[in-house]
């Protein structure tokens, strides 16, 4: 019963705290603009709002596709599909000549090709993913090198800047390209939407996505697809090495703050904003800093600060439930060996040897009488530790719990009580409904009772 | 009933199985034609049934109760087989274990029939028609190792994804089907744990949330994947009162088991299975010692527990 009443109350929590964690992180980066202005002397000219913008938008498109990415485990072919781009771009130039949009045509076609042949090796040859990913990614790459190379000897000079598909070259970008990253995220997003139920399914369980007659191929494919234009859109700005980061990184993110699948993609969206814009303006404060990968170090930032901190997996939060656990444990360990040794000694307020502790449990001995002592439930007299009224109960009633805990397991099918797990640390008073724990506890007493016949006879 | 397959086995081997309409599995079935068994035929008169996949009007030449029929099915890995030449009947109504050593190919029957892998030969069909017609009327428990169970989501939404299926493309799970989800999660007993994120989940607790999520597909024949492997005692007991209250409902549940004692107290009819099928049947007929030998060859341990067994049950 107490769990149902808990359960609204849990994840009402959890959605608040996804609420201000994005407030927050809004902010943070709103309060950035000022700041930079006034301490890193950053001047927001046309160039630097478009780019950060065309930042902002691109980490909410690549947080967003990248989060299934992730969940996929598919962080690497991110990165083979990226490289994989490199060739079309040269082939576009070579075909077409320099117009942007073509040339990211070309790229996202070879990258979509580079997909669709790991996916090939994966099924029908012995090669693992793994290796697939990695022989693409070398191959295809290369073929964009050798022709990024025979393009640059040629004496055209249209060619010029067409490496910084490599790298990236925020400082290129105009307006009309953050205009496409808005268009084309927008129906991918549309797509995405379309097809959200599926996608969660051949994510979390493919065979069973087929099982239910879902076209899982298909779906793989649409869903790689939209990764691949995901990747496309940002490789003006991170160029093919570095869209991997970008892809990723907010997703991993964002994963450490949430349990729910809908929230992951939103908190990756937000984080992928923040990292895309304030990435470009920090890299404004002097000309000679290039974009693209200082939004990835931004990304990289929010994720170590995210495993660090996120309520629940991070590690400093677990850092601390591991201590209170060695705590609690050793508090309910103490409470129990002062319980018994003072009932074998007499009364239940016998005072224990404060060596005789330490001896029998070492430092363990220690937290847990300062515990008990914090909770009143123990008092130090005389180099000795003994029970106060508070700690008796407490004790007498873990012992009990205990006791009933071992009938139960013992005796629940005789009894005919209902199956639960077995877990002491629950009052099995409260697992199990009245009648249930009424039949238990004459089992107990029944028990007693014989176990004194015996010991009087 | 294991003589009776035994029987028609032994027939279609003698006919090579000319009728057989299999585009590659031509090649394997020839030398399976020599390897006729020596065991006693009793002949009982064999039904010629139509191997090819059902037409339209498939359902009518069956009757209704067959619930699940596999014919000559092979499945290869590498051109060696995993299931050879599978020939099996499930009546509607029965709590089937499918039972055999490591590697004999069970899971693989299981997602053969689900054509979750492809298949060398043979045809299945569930109620006398091929899978894709009848998709609905089948449930499917994987292997909970099978998932991420990290995967951020809670039980309930895993246990909605049973109705995804029946919603089709575009439509979105509503109220209806949460609340259908519920009521499976009541039956496992999970109900308590409806909104848990499932990485929070002990390994029964993932079982049965995979057996609510095939029970909310509210299917005819269910076919589970070794729900039994490394759960807790509460867990076993709820998957097997639920495999009761659906072989009760008139469903069919088909389950790879790995366990010989509890076998018989389990389930009431058997298929014994090594790559081939050595037997398959109401379980007192068809659970006996000489059958497991025959399933799991001389093997010390398994046979002196199937022989134990197969003695208490015997008697």
């Amino acid at each position: 019963m107490s769990a149902k009443n808990s359960k609204p109350k849990t994840k009402n929590s959890q959605d608040r705290r996804i609420w201000l964690l994005i407030g927050a992180t809004a902010l943070v980066a709103a309060l950035f603009v000022p700041f930079s202005q006034l301490f890193l002397h950053v001047e927001y000219d046309y160039t630097l709002r478009t780019v950060a913008l065309g930042g902002a938008l691109l980490g909410v498109v690549s947080g967003v596709l990248g989060c299934f990415a992730v969940l996929r485990r598919q962080s690497l072919l991110g990165d083979a599909l990226s490289h994989a781009a490199l060739p079309g771009v040269a082939i576009a130039f070579l075909l077409v000549g320099r117009d942007l949009g073509l040339l990211l045509v070309g790229a996202g076609v070879t990258s979509w090709l580079g997909v669709y042949f790991i996916r090939l090796l994966t099924n029908t040859t012995r090669i693992k993913q793994d290796a697939a990913m990695g022989i693409v990614l070398a191959a295809w790459f290369a073929a964009g090198i050798a022709l990024l190379v025979y393009i640059q000897a040629r004496p055209d000079a249209s060619q010029a800047g067409l490496d910084s598909f490599i790298f990236g070259q925020a400082a290129a970008i105009v307006e009309r390209d953050v205009q496409l990253i808005a268009v084309v995220g927008a129906v991918s997003f549309v797509v995405l939407g379309l097809f959200w139920k599926e996608f969660k399914l051949i994510t979390f369980d493919a065979e069973f996505a087929g099982a239910s007659g879902f076209r899982v191929n298909l779906l793989n494919m649409l869903l790689s697809t939209l990764i691949v234009v995901a990747i496309v859109l940002g490789l003006q700005l991170a160029g093919v090495i570095l869209m991997v980061g970008m892809l990723i990184a907010s997703g991993i993110a964002a994963r450490q703050w949430t349990n729910h699948l809908g929230q992951m993609v939103i908190l990756s969206a937000v984080f992928g904003a923040f990292a895309g814009s304030t990435g470009a303006i920090v890299s404004a404060v002097d000309a000679d800093i290039p974009t693209g990968p200082l939004i990835v170090v931004v990304a990289f930032l929010l994720v170590v600060t995210s495993l660090a901190f996120a309520p629940g997996r991070g590690l400093v939060w677990m850092l601390l439930r591991q201590r209170n656990d060695r705590r609690r444990f050793a508090a309910q360990t103490m409470l129990q060996d002062l319980y018994h040794y003072a009932t074998d000694h007499g009364a239940a307020d016998t005072a224990a040897p404060e060596s005789f502790l330490f001896g029998v449990r070492g430092a363990a001995a220690k937290i847990g009488l300062q515990q008990l002592h914090a909770r009143g439930q123990a008092q130090p007299r005389d180099g000795a530790w003994m029970l106060t009224s508070a700690g008796i109960e407490a004790a007498a009633r873990d012992d009990r719990n205990n006791q009933l805990w071992s009938v139960y397991r013992q005796y629940a099918d005789d009894l005919d009580l209902p199956s639960v797990a077995e877990d002491r640390q629950q009052e099995v008073t409260q697992v199990l409904p009245a009648d249930a724990v009424a039949r238990l506890e004459r089992q107990l007493d029944r028990l007693r009772t014989a176990a004194s016949d015996v010991t009087e006879s | 009933m294991g003589g009776a397959a035994r029987a028609r086995r032994r027939e279609l081997h003698l006919k090579e199985r000319t009728a057989v309409s299999n585009q590659d599995g031509v090649g394997i079935r020839q030398a399976d034609v020599v390897r006729v068994r020596e065991a006693p035929v009793q002949e009982t008169p064999v039904q010629e049934t139509p191997a090819q996949e059902a037409p339209a009007g498939g359902a009518a030449q069956k009757p209704a109760s067959t619930a699940l029929e596999v014919d000559d099915l092979t499945v290869a890995y590498d051109s060696r087989p995993a299931i050879w030449d599978i020939d099996l009947r499930v009546p509607e109504g029965v709590l089937m274990a499918i039972i055999g050593p490591n590697g004999a190919g069970k899971s693989t029957l299981i997602k053969a029939a689900l054509k979750l892998i492809p298949r060398a030969a043979g045809t299945v069909q569930f109620y006398g028609q091929p899978y894709e017609r009848v998709r609905g009327m089948v449930g499917y428990v994987p292997q909970r190792g099978s998932v991420d169970w990290d995967f951020p989501t809670t039980v309930l939404d895993v246990v909605t994804m049973g109705l995804y299926g029946r919603l089709g493309w575009l439509r979105r799970p509503g109220q209806r089907e949460q609340a259908a989800a519920m009521h499976a999660l009541e039956q496992v007993g999970m109900q308590d744990f409806a909104e848990r994120q499932i990485s929070q989940l002990s390994g029964g607790q993932q079982q049965r949330t995979f057996l609510a999520r095939a029970l909310v597909q509210d299917a005819r024949i269910y076919l589970m994947d070794e729900p039994f492997a490394a759960v807790d005692a509460v867990t076993e007991r709820a998957i097997i009162s639920i495999m009761r209250e659906l072989r009760a409902r008139g469903k069919t549940v088909v389950v790879v088991h790995h366990d010989l004692q509890t076998a018989a107290e389990y389930f009431d009819w058997v298929t014994l299975l090594n790559v081939e099928v050595v037997a398959s049947g109401p379980i007192g007929e068809t659970f006996t010692a000489d059958n497991l030998r025959q399933t799991y060859g001389g093997r010390v341990a398994y046979l002196q527990d199937a022989q134990r067994i197969a003695g208490r049950e015997e008697l």
